[in-house]
């Protein structure tokens, strides 16, 4: 952790914050021997193809898609069913042994990372798409089905689930990370959707946070534990079923791109299209950095400049109106070269430059790699954090086209690096703190969708605050109280 | 011309299943296994249904042959946006042993009866990938065929089919009745949305048997014997070329 550019006044109440966590019991890492005896009752739980030791299987399940290096687990065991995640959570708990659940290995934080070694419960085998209500919009998933299994699985009935992250990632990951897409400012993100889970706790115990089978489109029952888990990141729980809000498939759909001249044109016009009423699906921002790299990377020729693309969903008629009241706030302010389209060919053909913005950051500089801001503030302060973050960007050279979810004020910086280039990944990371900062001074947060995994959590304590910490922590402790669950995310240990 | 177009829909084992043999070998698990549209059927429909939104025909016709459960796949064609239904019974025995000839015997007599101006199928079904059905038809009724279909043109009385090919693409030009079987880039079939679902509860499928359009259901084939894949076996690594060598010759492969 770099003190270097903080403040003396965020050391002290960063000194606090910590203070005030519960000693925890340390684990330390697990020697390889202790895991022998260990090793053959997990194979006479889940059978002996499915308790794998190899250094290929155990390294693909110490990573994910963020930049983190790879941490393997001793072992990776591959479960069928519940029974046999809550018999391996019980043996894991009797030997001290750190759990890490693992869906599709798709985060961004780093989250899957076994910083003390341990198991990784690898989910995939659990691929079952159970219990489909159609007319009550609801559906039960396994850890093993992804958010576009489930919809081919769907496309006959009418029905879809639209939380859209980039990946195709686990739906029971993306409740542990409490994912987002590009369409939450229509439809939510996973805290809205998610109605009941089933978890495994670190001692076998299982649990149904809303109550076995129960799913009611809302409820006022007790504590609510389904969305206590929903963000837990895999340190309070496995998750092993999780329940579904679905909706009807659209209608019919209009895609459409605007051009401003200004960050702060587009973000008003946002605003207004929210408060004039129209549902609508997706609105996207692409800054001017953005839009250039997306001409070159798909030979494309818009405008340089500050670009937001626009999504409808509904009935014919109701299209023509949101489409219409849309156009007519957009060139109130300044907006240039409202294009449109209905038929889907022409549809993917206009948003092409948005799905692609993530290769054609990378295509700015070959060999990079890039990384992934994730800062969220109230919608009135977008403007003057993005123009200031792309200061900050020139004054200490780095590239950084901007992508975000602007209806939410959810914005990401792909920053691109190379890899090799230590005092470039130093100065980016600096930037990446800095950025996060900015948003917790204009009340924000520093984790819009990703979540805060391994990299955020100091992050964490200085947006929380000590007090709500300490209540994360009493929670954690009561929940977890050896700390095997996913050790080392979300909250920093009290040894540091 | 009629402006009539006949699609034919599968049910099939849904293409995302794991698919188990049962444990005599006669066949494979279908008993509470998830069943959908085949996925060139779905695109065969969407064909059809894009040439009557561009009014260049008048009616789309869906047709399925199978049990009950195959009004479920005339139902979604009919949500996708097929005017009407032809529900072909055919159960027990007599579905096991269905194949291409039966099922082109029964969409040959259909495509007369209801005086069809084109035949559309999807290329081949994913469980048993004959690929034979469409190519059947067109003879048993002496039509040209625009198999393998990635584009579909109506000109007057002719159709332009750009059919896929293992060397690229090749374009044809057929005359009007035809059968045209579609390929996966023909297009990308619309979800069905719920208010389509409902307003399909409403359209019409008639039934009938095979008997009633002088089909004999007769097979000339029968399945012997069904197995898994075998099961893929570990390699064996080894440290020099020599090993190597040594190995291949030992398994009698050099």
């Amino acid at each position: 952790m770099l003190h270097g550019l903080i403040s003396s006044r965020r050391v002290v109440s960063h000194w606090h914050c910590l203070q005030q966590c519960r000693n925890v019991a340390s684990i330390t890492t697990v020697k390889s021997g202790a895991l022998d005896d260990v090793i053959s009752a997990f194979r006479s739980i889940c059978g002996e193809d499915y308790v794998s030791l190899s250094d290929a299987v155990r390294e693909q399940h110490g990573k994910d898609e963020s930049m983190h290096r790879c941490r393997p687990p001793n072992v990776v065991v591959f479960p069928h069913c519940v029974e046999e995640v809550s018999a391996l959570a019980k043996l894991c708990y009797s030997h001290n042994l750190p759990i890490i659940p693992f869906g599709t290995g798709t985060g961004l934080e780093g989250g899957v990372g076994a910083v003390k070694g341990g198991v990784c419960f690898s989910l995939r085998n659990m691929d079952q798409v159970l219990d489909l209500h159609q007319e009550d919009f609801d559906v039960t998933v396994e850890p093993g089905v992804t958010r576009k299994a489930l919809n081919a699985y769907l496309r006959e009935t009418g029905l879809w689930f639209p939380v859209d992250p980039g990946a195709d990632a686990s739906l029971c990951g993306m409740a542990a990370t409490s994912a987002s897409g590009t369409n939450a400012v229509r439809y939510g993100t996973m805290r809205e959707n998610v109605l009941n889970l089933e978890v495994v706790m670190a001692d076998g115990t299982v649990i149904h946070t809303a109550g076995k089978g129960r799913r009611p489109r809302k409820t006022s029952a007790g504590y609510n534990l389904t969305n206590l888990f929903v963000g837990s990141e895999g340190t309070l729980g496995i998750i092993t079923k999780t329940t579904l809000r679905l909706y009807g498939v659209p209608e019919a759909m209009v895609s459409a791109v605007c051009s401003f001249p200004s960050v702060q044109a587009a973000v008003d016009s946002t605003v207004q299209i929210l408060q004039a009423g129209v549902p609508i699906a997706r609105i996207e921002f692409l800054d001017d950095v953005m839009i250039d790299a997306c001409n070159r990377f798909s030979s494309l020729s818009y405008p340089v400049t500050p670009t937001l693309f626009l999504e409808f969903h509904g009935s014919e008629k109701s299209l023509e109106e949101q489409v219409s009241t849309t156009e007519e706030i957009t060139q109130s302010n300044g907006g240039a070269d409202f294009k449109w389209a209905t038929d889907t060919e022409e549809r993917n053909r206009l948003w092409k430059a948005r799905h692609d913005a993530w290769y054609a950051a990378l295509a700015l500089q070959p060999g990079c790699k890039a990384y992934a801001t994730d800062v969220c503030v109230p919608l009135s302060r977008l403007p003057q954090i993005i123009v200031e973050t792309k200061e900050d960007l020139i004054q200490n050279k780095l590239t950084g086209p901007i992508a975000g979810h602007v209806g939410d004020g959810n914005f990401h910086c792909l920053v691109v690096l190379d890899p090799n280039d230590q005092e470039e990944q130093h100065r980016v990371h600096l930037f990446t703190e800095r950025l996060a900062r900015r948003a917790l001074a204009m009340d924000g947060t520093c984790t819009g969708e990703h979540g805060v995994g391994l990299g955020k959590r100091a992050l964490l304590c200085e947006e929380m605050g000590p007090m709500a910490i300490q209540v994360m922590q009493g929670l954690k402790d009561t929940l977890d109280p050896k700390n095997l669950m996913n050790p080392g995310k979300i909250l920093l240990p009290a040894e540091l | 011309m009629s402006g009539r177009v006949l699609v034919g829909v599968k049910r099939v084992i849904d293409y995302a299943v794991k698919i188990r043999v049962k444990p005599d070998n006669s066949s494979v698990v279908t008993d509470g296994v998830k069943h959908s549209m085949n996925p060139f059927c779905e695109i065969a429909v969407e064909e059809a249904v894009k040439l009557k939104e561009k009014k260049l025909i008048k009616e789309v016709v869906a047709v399925s042959c199978g049990p009950q459960q195959a009004q479920e796949t005339i139902r979604t064609a009919l949500a996708m946006g097929a005017d009407r239904g032809i529900h072909v019974q055919v159960a027990g025995k007599d579905y096991e042993s269905m194949g291409p000839l039966q099922v082109s015997k029964i969409m040959a007599a259909l495509a007369k009866k209801e005086d069809a101006q084109l035949v559309i199928l999807g290329k081949q079904a994913i469980d048993d990938d004959c690929n034979q059905t469409g190519q059947m038809t067109a003879a048993l009724l002496d039509w040209p065929q625009g198999t393998f279909a990635s584009e579909v043109a109506l000109e007057g009385d002719k159709i332009k089919v750009v059919r896929e090919i293992d060397g690229g693409l090749e374009t044809i030009r057929i005359n009007t009745p035809a059968v045209i079987t579609a390929d996966l880039r023909l297009n990308t079939p619309r979800y069905a949305t719920l208010p389509n679902i409902m307003k399909a509860k409403k359209k019409k499928i008639a039934n009938m048997k095979p008997e009633d359009l002088g089909v004999d259901l007769t097979s000339r084939l029968e399945v012997l014997r069904v197995d898994e894949p075998p099961q893929r076996e570990a390699g064996v690594k080894v440290e020099t070329v020599e090993d190597l060598v040594g190995k291949l010759k030992d398994a009698g492969r050099v």
